[in-house]
């Protein structure tokens, strides 16, 4: 499909240039363009699932290699897989639960389920379930979910399994982009939801910290001061790009007292506060988060004072990975123009007079990792729960499978 | 093109977004039609002990008005960091900065009327020194150049090999951000970056003894051995580095193979090179294309290889003279391959009659050392990826020095070289130093007259008066002539051939007897022919030595003929007497002559 492949090298473009910015903005664009290349696709009348998460995976690695440090792009792409993978089994549930439609399009090939109410037919469905279950348990490949089982049960059931293939694979993929849009919309409203939440936890006449600017942070302490909560908030401003300012002026825009201070102040300051807010780049599968740089410093100063360390974010900012895993790229070095002036320093960097190698470095790293112990909740749009409970949303929302997308990426290391 | 036009050179870096610069330009144009072109510039402080740049050009000096950004001077070749401003600049600008911490990116943004200057000069050949500074002369159609400065963002313009070296070191230490190199903005090999600034590609095979060092690129598919060294270097893709080997501060591009224990410091290795064992590439090295180094060559220091041999510029006579001088990087492997691009800084063409000197030496050697021309030797070290030799900085720091003691001096001085060693003689001050200057010049005079009178047998008189005349012109006195005369008369003989210092006295004789009468007509006093006297010792210690073991015979000789009196002779060794042991050498190998002269005086008495 050569138009579907022109957009995806666009997007792919895109995020290898670093044009696209932001977890929310870049998990949506990849939702929109994983459901185009679903509905794009072709698929065979049998293993119809296989074949979308192929497509879909094959996209995915691209997408993820583009741009290693945005992690809410492998996020989406393996929700999107996992939402195959559900929806596949739901069909095969919903049919072999009514033995009245044909058996929905399974991994395996069985064909000839038919419509006689057989109850051969529903224990070969369910035997075909069963072990589907089992295999996901045991997290084999999903290729090997892909070898085909046919059991054949008469020519009547190949006619109609044929013409029910159709329907299957329509209703497949009509069910997949379904919930796709089921995603997108919950990426959307991501910041409501988080907001809804905001009463439960911010009362009256308190002190919040937060660090650097988070659109989550911002939509939750609005919610909340709509509620007609009264609290003031300190804002840390994030060096070296100063985001903390735009957040206090936009705070003030909203009507919230608002202080400014700098990073290296915020133990200083943090015994007068009562909470501290903050929005991330990245959930971790442990429960640790990715957060601006400078984060770690406010986390452990929020545990000497006994101050809850409270983390605001989307679920498609869930990640289903590891921090020590080394897919995981969790730091972008960034321009050491936002330190230092160059024309300043160019003295320091003349290469040609000092010996060849340069003697003054400069690093400017974007990130810094939270481990789960200084976190002491975290708030996403489904509710707020504790960091050793992540693991289970990531039940819910990721199939095992998925979290290696690609087993032969390992780099060679002789 | 009908509109506005950015003018970028093809060898720009740069991440800068051009929106703030075109917002500015097209106001500017909107208020004020001359305002044609801007440029951006990016601070950047020039070296100080070497006065050149971080990219290796020359300081660049830049006159610029403060509150309209507009250009008013600007010059790249200096002469030792002098720089002079029209005073009517002042008189339109109120307030004017001179930099020279200013880095010309090369990114301009032009109006249409720059195309239709350029047509009607067609002359300009460079866009900086003629064009820009025809701009900035011209006051006839009144055309005004501005800058915009950049902070944040990076531009840097690669035009030799120094600021290849120092931009990529700027781009390894991401000032280029997000133009790096962990970042796919162009090609499809994923590199990581890791700990200590090491860019490492996905599929780098690196064995466990190996240690890549800080700072360092290494593209996909390149295999490292044991026990190897790679430090602030650049490795391409499809590299085979082997074991022990050393790389520092190198650019190594792709699908090179470099054999063990080899070593290289600040070289440039092009695509496809074999580097065999134990090589040493020096600092500075660039090798072309396809090149080959045999085994245990050691390739001298800012030499570069190529698989051409240098371009000759001269004529087919030294075509052949070349055609035996390939270097010592002969190796058993046999074709070169088809001729590939040369490396780039050789922008000569390759003439016919070079063709034929490379069948005329057929394809043995695979690479030729192309030697360092006369003159582009000063810049060698400028130019290139080495950094600058510690003794050449405190070469450059010396003369730097030096120069401001003398010009601590009286302004007037001429530079200590250009004195003539013979007249540097004790006791002169400044003016001194001035005469003495005049003084060698009529000297020379002097003897090229002489010289012409012995050729041509002018008559004295006539030879008294040209020296007269030379005399007047040059404003000195007598005794000066005197001097003069005698050191010509005595270069002559010396000039004539002689075979002994018998000979040369009898030389000597001759010639003195011959223009006895001119030189008398220049020792009217006693005061001059002591003067001749001192000359002539001056000589003896300096300029024509041969006269020193006859020293004594001449002034004997002189006294015979009358030409110096006794008295004269024996003052000047009374004078001599509170001198150094130096300067009494030749009064004590007189002193026998004196001693006669003393009792011949006495009998006269």
């Amino acid at each position: 499909m050569p138009d579907i492949q022109g957009v995806v090298n666009e997007f792919i473009d895109k995020l290898k240039k670093r044009k696209v910015e932001g977890s929310l903005e870049t998990a949506q664009l990849t939702a929109e363009l994983l459901r185009s290349v679903i509905s794009a696709q072709k698929l065979p009348p049998t293993n119809q699932a296989a074949a979308l998460i192929e497509a879909v995976r094959d996209v995915g690695e691209k997408l993820i290699a583009a741009n290693p440090v945005e992690l809410s792009v492998g996020n989406i792409v393996r929700r999107v897989l996992h939402i195959i993978r559900e929806e596949d089994v739901s069909l095969l549930t919903s049919d072999t639960g009514n033995l009245t439609l044909l058996p929905g399009g399974d991994e395996k090939e069985t064909v000839g389920q038919g419509d006689q109410c057989d109850p051969f037919a529903a224990a070969i469905g369910a035997e075909s379930l069963r072990p589907q279950l089992l295999h996901m348990l045991l997290g084999n490949m999903p290729n090997s979910a892909a070898a085909c089982h046919t059991y054949s049960f008469g020519e009547n059931a190949e006619e109609k399994s044929k013409s029910d293939i159709f329907g299957r694979s329509r209703k497949l993929k009509h069910d997949v982009i379904e919930a796709i849009n089921v995603l997108i919309e919950d990426i959307d409203t991501s910041h409501e939801l988080i907001g809804e939440q905001a009463v439960e936890h911010i009362h009256q006449s308190e002190v919040i910290l937060t660090l650097g600017q988070s659109r989550t942070v911002l939509e939750f302490l609005r919610a909340a001061k709509d509620n007609k909560r009264s609290f003031r908030v300190f804002v840390a401003e994030g060096a070296p790009r100063y985001q903390g300012h735009a957040l206090a002026q936009e705070l003030v825009g909203r009507g919230l007292k608002t202080t400014v201070i700098t990073d290296s102040a915020v133990f200083a300051m943090i015994s007068r506060t009562n909470m501290v807010i903050v929005g991330v780049h990245a959930v971790m599968a442990n429960g640790g988060v990715i957060a601006p740089v400078g984060m770690n410093m406010v986390a452990l100063a929020a545990q000497k004072h006994a101050v809850p360390f409270v983390v605001v974010a989307g679920i498609h900012k869930l990640c289903p990975l590891y921090p020590d895993n080394p897919e995981v790229s969790s730091n972008n070095l960034r321009s050491p123009s936002e330190l230092l002036e160059f024309g300043e320093f160019s003295a320091c960097m003349d290469f040609g007079c000092l010996g060849g190698a340069p003697l003054v470095h400069v690093m400017n790293p974007v990130f810094d990792y939270v481990p789960p112990e200084l976190v002491s909740l975290i708030i996403t749009d489904i509710g707020g729960h504790k960091p050793s409970y992540v693991y289970r949303l990531i039940n819910d929302y990721y199939s095992s499978e998925d979290f290696v997308l690609n087993p032969k990426d390992a780099s060679l290391k002789v | 093109i009908c509109g506005d036009f950015v003018l970028v050179s093809g060898d720009t870096v740069s991440n800068m977004s051009l929106a703030e610069a075109l917002a500015e330009h097209k106001e500017r144009r909107r208020k004020d039609s001359n305002a044609i072109m801007t440029m951006v510039i990016k601070q950047s402080k020039p070296s100080l002990t070497t006065r050149k740049s971080r990219l290796g050009t020359d300081e660049l000096f830049m006159a610029i008005d403060p509150d309209s950004k507009q250009l008013l001077y600007y010059e790249d070749k200096a002469d030792k960091g002098t720089v002079s401003l029209d005073k009517t600049l002042l008189s339109d600008h109120p307030s004017i900065y001179l930099h020279n911490d200013k880095q010309d990116c090369y990114i301009d943004i032009c109006s249409p009327e720059v195309l239709s200057t350029f047509a009607d000069n067609f002359d300009y050949q460079h866009l900086r020194r003629h064009f820009l500074k025809g701009l900035l002369d011209d006051d006839i159609m009144g055309y005004k150049i501005f800058t915009h400065e950049i902070h944040s963002n990076y531009a840097a313009r690669i035009d030799n090999f120094r600021s290849y070296d120092t931009v990529s070191k700027d781009i390894i230490q991401r000032w280029t951000y997000p133009l790096v190199p962990d970042v796919q903005f162009f090609g499809n090999s994923s590199t990581k970056l890791e700990r200590r600034g090491i860019y490492r590609s996905s599929a780098v095979g690196q064995s466990l003894s190996a240690q890549v060092g800080p700072y360092t690129v290494i593209g996909s598919g390149t295999t490292i051995g044991n026990h190897s060294e790679i430090s602030n270097s650049v490795v391409g893709e499809g590299c085979k580095i082997g074991s022990n080997v050393s790389i520092e501060g190198c650019y190594i591009w792709h699908n090179v193979t470099v054999e063990d224990g080899c070593k290289l410091k600040h070289a440039i290795v092009c695509d496809g090179v074999i580097i065999k064992s134990g090589v040493i590439l020096e600092p500075g090295v660039v090798l072309s294309y396809q090149v080959v180094v045999g085994q245990h060559f050691a390739v001298p220091a800012y030499s570069k290889v190529s698989l051409y041999q240098q371009p000759i510029k001269q004529d087919s006579d030294e075509e052949l003279e070349y055609a035996d001088n390939s270097s010592g990087i002969i190796d058993a492997s046999s074709i070169s391959s088809l001729p590939d691009k040369l490396s780039k800084e050789s922008t000569i063409q390759l003439s016919e009659s070079q063709l034929l000197a490379a069948s005329e030496v057929g394809n043995g050697g695979l690479g030729f050392i192309w030697s360092i021309s006369e003159g582009s030797h000063e810049e060698e070290w400028g130019h290139s990826v080495a950094p600058i030799p510690a003794a050449k900085l405190l070469e450059i720091m010396n003369i730097s020095n030096d120069e401001v003691e003398v010009q601590q001096q009286d302004g007037n001085l001429p530079h200590s070289g250009e004195l003539e060693p013979d007249s540097v003689v004790a006791n002169s001050d400044d003016d001194d130093n001035d005469m003495k200057d005049d003084y060698d010049f009529f000297e020379k005079e002097v003897d090229a007259t002489f010289r012409r009178a012995v050729d041509e047998n002018i008559k004295e008189d006539n030879v008294i008066l040209e020296v007269n005349s030379l005399r007047l012109s040059y404003n000195l006195t007598t005794a000066d002539c005197a001097g003069a005369l005698f050191y010509s008369m005595m270069k002559s003989a010396l000039s004539a051939p002689h075979s002994s210092s018998n000979d040369l006295v009898k030389n000597a004789t001759n010639v003195i007897t011959k223009w006895k009468k001119l030189l008398k007509y220049y020792l009217p006093s006693m005061d001059e022919e002591i003067e001749v006297i001192l000359k002539f010792e001056e000589m003896c210690f300096e300029s024509t030595k041969e006269y020193s073991k006859v020293f004594v015979q001449i002034l004997h000789l002189l006294y015979d003929k009358d030409i110096i009196q006794e008295e004269a002779i024996l003052n000047w060794a009374s004078e001599k007497e509170g001198a150094d042991e130096n300067d009494k050498l030749f009064v004590n190998q007189a002193e026998n002559l004196i001693k006669w002269l003393n009792e011949a005086s006495e009998e006269e008495d």
